[in-house]
């Protein structure tokens, strides 16, 4: 085949079925040849989240939000019927009734599959989230702004705002 | 339809069956042919637009019951 076709999307929301429909779509691409690009940015910053630790944050409103928004794969909720956690974990039954895998399984297979997970280092400076690697889990590979995103996706024949 | 390998994907659902066969088409040598069981309907469109992306040859859909057997021929490394 000639040079790889990009896809490359950016990712605003941290709704657990937004950020499924995300990594559906990235495993799927990389499977057809594609090269994945996954920008996250504002609330989408929390599906990359580290899991386990604080969130190192700077400055008295950014320490406020973070305490309130920690983020976290683990802590993603659905937009519609979460009813308190209620309908997130009932989802995550169904998804793993009809072996769906999980948004971990989704993110660590799409590593494998050699997608470049990018976390946005202007919204973590304005969410005051510390623009370091260490932030977010091990996944991802790339941290940049608007520029980089904009580079990526002139080249891309796929561009989604998720 | 004969094929040289099969990879079962009863109960998953899209995407699992395409990102399974992407995997398991790299062990193939080319030549060979690939038959994928599932039960997802979607597969009987993905796997054509797969392999039209990827440039790897559909070669066609057996349907039985519930199974659904769906043979890609690889085409190149």
């Amino acid at each position: 085949m000639a040079e790889k076709e990009k896809l490359t999307m950016a990712i605003l929301s941290g709704d657990l079925e937004r950020a499924l429909a995300a990594f559906m779509l990235a495993t799927t691409g990389a499977s057809m040849g594609m090269q994945v690009n996954m920008f996250f940015t504002f609330w989408g910053l929390d599906i990359i989240k580290k899991n386990q630790g604080g969130i190192k944050s700077s400055g008295l409103m950014q320490k406020m939000l973070n305490m309130m928004n920690r983020g976290g794969s683990k802590r993603l909720k659905l937009s519609r019927f979460n009813m308190f956690g209620l309908g997130t974990w009932m989802m995550k039954k169904l998804m793993k009734k009809t072996n769906m895998p999980s948004i971990d399984e989704f993110i660590a297979l799409a590593n494998q599959m050699g997608v470049n997970i990018i976390a946005c280092t202007t919204t973590c400076g304005v969410m005051g989230i510390a623009p370091e690697l260490e932030t977010f889990r091990s996944e991802v590979t790339t941290l940049a702004g608007a520029a980089y995103f904009l580079g990526e996706a002139s080249e891309s024949k796929v561009v989604l705002f998720i | 339809m004969k094929s040289d390998y099969s990879l079962d994907c009863m109960g998953l659902y899209c995407p699992m069956p395409i990102v399974k066969t992407a995997e398991k088409v790299k062990d193939l040598e080319v030549g060979e042919v690939l038959e994928i069981v599932a039960d997802d309907k979607g597969i009987k469109q993905d796997m054509p637009a797969w392999c039209k992306a990827t440039g790897h040859q559909f070669l066609g859909i057996e349907e039985a019951d519930k199974e659904i057997k769906v043979y890609v021929k690889k085409t190149h490394k």
